[in-house]
């Protein structure tokens, strides 16, 4: 099987270059152990506050490989037949029903029947461990933190072996293993087991410089001056003492609003007006409002001004 | 990760270091590691190892970023490695000091207040005192003792325990039956009575079987498990005997039903849920207190639970969690600040118990302004001074609890 596809980075600046090509903006920390988890086969296991783009890694990486992302989406309650796969009931009755009114009396090869491939539906996982002709795909399990232990627990089997069982059809084992990668927001402490089989990477919102790019990258249309202004102040308000600061995702959203907005730069008014957009708790926009607004953004301001 | 070791290339020193012993050195820094608390296991050193081989030893960030990526599992551990990091790979000869550096001090071993005399300590002293004597006089109050006594001991305060009442007590606890206090959870299992129809297994059934036409219904529903239980303990001075005692309760939770996360705190707080998890109470409380820098000093109520709401109530109290805060209420930081963060627990988990040990005592109001301002933010108010009221907690703790333990009888009495 050739693959058409980009290779795997041979370095460490070699997967800085892919992402780049990608539109991602990465440091050098992550370009490491991305690399690593490339060349070693591994999982790779991404932990930050929500909105830092640990998700949007997968995807860049999939985009940049040339290869399929596949998505598992995990909540409370995720189990094997919403994450592996189920079978299609509605066709095997009908199945059966034809056969009885055939006359078929032989049941296990009936039952052979009804529980072949036919009638197989397949979900995120079973998926990845599927050959596929541009190579093996990026498996993004989004959100580990939130399915619950007995779900994490199925999951360190699969990662091990990348091999499922299928008790009617037997085991369907992965000839690449897909490229694993697996975000948490911490709502969760995730166990031990599961982390060793991965390499680990704490994903910490970007310095100022490296936000900036992000900003410039995904939102061209706003106006430079208002682009340095609002990711230096985000970078202030990080700074203070939030129940929850803004991630990346927001950044992005309130230069989006504001240049919507027709803001060509930052106004205390404007400010508390969209305050919503960069934060989501009622208490962080009360103690943000008003005053404090201005107070920070004149510091920023100075920031700036001292900066050239 | 924005802070990034310096990239300047690698000094004589350190070249020779790497020639040919590198795999000895990387074994001997996770071994250091692991000294200074990381959780480096051996599948770690090896893929350490493998992880140099395939990237090649290129700048020293690189070098750096490699190890990061392999040995360190929690974000927690980030600062340490870094230390570690820094002073093990300048030169051999810091390994010893690094250790030493690296090694949480140890705290001092909780006492008693000086002004108390308590039965424990004259006991102890004399015990030290008669050792050297004659056979030792033979104490038959643990293994067989008698209704009335068990009966005097559940109802003894902790404080007053003696070292021996104290042993027997945490027995009891350990054998406590723990409380029945699963919930419903979204995830489905075959029960004969269930309201879904499990399709899958009627399926399979019915091909297998011989119902002649007929389709045997199988059925799913929802699975019970605990809650997570998130225990907020005060260690500050007045409550010392307190806590210890019911971290034993803690211990026994721990063991016996899991998700159960631990906290303590006095001046600042501590997550001591993996201390917890050793086998032996003793090696587990062993491991708190190596870890827990502020026990019986002073308590600052508010500041910690501001901690505990911004680094931890998101990580802990996912899923329908019980939280258990046991203080005195005692509290000198500014009540708007307290009032605040009590309200923003109470809204973050399904019930707020409040254990108190001064509701022990019979005259017991609601006067001091800790406690005017935390008893309107919290759903139960209980004591916890003695067994009977560890197990009454217990009871509580059942998911099919009779209540009764408002915490605005109290407000309200105030009022009267």
């Amino acid at each position: 099987m050739a693959d058409q596809s980009p290779e795997i980075p041979q370095s460490i600046d070699a997967t800085l270059t892919l992402l780049a090509s990608a539109d991602y903006v990465a440091d050098r920390s992550l370009a490491t152990v991305l690399y690593l988890a490339l060349k070693m086969g591994r999982p790779l296991f991404l932990e930050g506050e929500a909105g830092v783009g640990k998700t949007e890694i997968a995807k860049v990486l999939a985009k940049a490989l040339g290869r399929r992302l596949i998505r598992l989406q995990c909540y409370e309650g995720l189990d094997v037949s919403s994450a592996v796969y189920e079978w299609n009931y509605a066709a095997q009755m009908i199945e059966i029903r034809v056969a009885e009114a055939e006359g078929v009396v032989d049941r296990a090869r009936l039952g052979e029947d009804v529980f072949s491939e036919r009638f197989l539906v397949k979900r995120p996982l079973l998926e990845a461990l599927e050959p596929d002709t541009a190579g093996p795909p990026v498996l993004l399990i989004d959100e580990l933190d939130r399915t619950d232990e007995a779900f994490e627990a199925f999951l360190l089997e699969v990662l091990s072996d990348f091999q499922v069982t299928i008790p009617e059809i037997g085991t369907v084992t992965a000839a690449r293993p897909p490229i694993v990668v697996i975000t948490s927001n911490r709502t969760r402490e995730i166990h031990d087991a599961l982390k060793r089989r991965c390499l680990y990477h704490w994903v910490d919102y970007p310095d100022a410089a490296r936000e900036l790019s992000i900003v410039k990258a995904k939102v061209p249309e706003a106006p430079q001056k208002l682009s340095r202004e609002v990711v230096a102040f985000v970078q202030a308000i990080r700074r203070e003492d939030l129940f929850k600061a803004p991630g990346v995702a927001e950044t992005l959203d309130w230069a989006t609003a504001l240049t919507e907005l027709n803001a060509v730069a930052l106004d205390a008014a404007t400010i508390s007006d969209t305050l919503g957009v960069l934060l989501k708790y009622q208490d962080d926009i009360q103690r943000m409002q008003g005053s404090k607004a201005k107070e920070l953004l004149d510091q920023v301001r100075a920031e700036l001004r001292a900066a050239g | 990760m924005t802070d990034r070791p310096d990239t300047t290339s690698l000094s004589a020193d350190e070249a020779e270091a790497f020639e040919g012993r590198l795999a000895d050195n990387i074994v001997h820094f996770a071994r250091a590691l692991r000294t200074a608390g990381m959780r480096v296991g051996p599948g770690s050193v090896v893929d350490a190892i493998r992880a140099v081989e395939t990237a090649g030893i290129g700048e020293k960030a690189d070098f750096y970023w490699v190890l990061h990526s392999v040995l360190v599992k929690r974000h927690e551990d980030h600062d340490l490695f870094d230390q570690a990091f820094r002073l093990y790979w300048r030169k051999r000869a810091l390994l010893e000091r690094l250790m030493s550096q690296l090694l949480p001090p140890s705290p001092p071993v909780p006492r008693d207040d000086a002004e108390e005399v308590r039965s424990r300590v004259a006991e102890a002293l004399l015990k030290n005192e008669q050792k050297p004597e004659a056979p030792k006089p033979k104490l038959e109050i643990d293994a067989k003792m008698t209704l009335s006594s068990q009966e005097v001991l559940q109802r003894k305060d902790f404080e007053q325990m003696s070292a021996a009442e104290i042993a027997q007590a945490r027995q009891m606890i350990a054998r406590m039956i723990l409380p029945f206090d699963k919930v419903k959870t979204r995830r489905l299992e075959p029960s004969p009575r269930g309201r879904q129809i499990d399709l899958r297994r009627s399926l399979r059934s019915s091909i297998r079987g011989g119902s002649h036409g007929m389709i045997d219904l199988k059925r799913l529903a929802p699975a019970r498990k605990h809650p997570p239980l998130v225990a907020i303990c005060d260690i500050s001075g007045s409550m010392t005997q307190y806590s210890r005692m019911f971290l034993h309760f803690l211990h026994a939770l721990t063991e016996a039903r899991g998700r159960v996360f631990s906290f303590v705190f006095g001046t600042r707080l501590t997550n001591i849920t993996r201390q917890l998890k050793a086998r032996d109470p003793d090696e587990a409380l062993e491991r708190c207190s190596d870890i827990v820098e502020d026990w019986a000093g002073g308590t600052r109520i508010a500041t910690c639970l501001h901690a505990f709401n911004r680094d931890w109530s998101r990580r802990v109290l996912g899923q329908g969690a019980v939280v258990l805060l046991v203080t005195d209420g005692l509290e000198r930081d500014g009540r708007e600040e307290l009032a605040f963060e009590m309200d923003r627990l109470h809204r973050s988990c399904r019930r707020l118990i409040w254990l108190n040990p001064l509701l022990r005592y019979d005259g017991f109001e609601a006067k001091a302004a800790g406690i005017v301002t935390m008893l309107p933010h919290v759903d139960e108010f209980r004591t916890i001074h003695n067994l009977n009221a560890m197990a009454d907690l217990v009871h509580a703790l059942d998911a099919r609890r009779p209540g009764g333990a408002d915490p605005m009888r109290w407000l309200r009495g105030e009022a009267a």
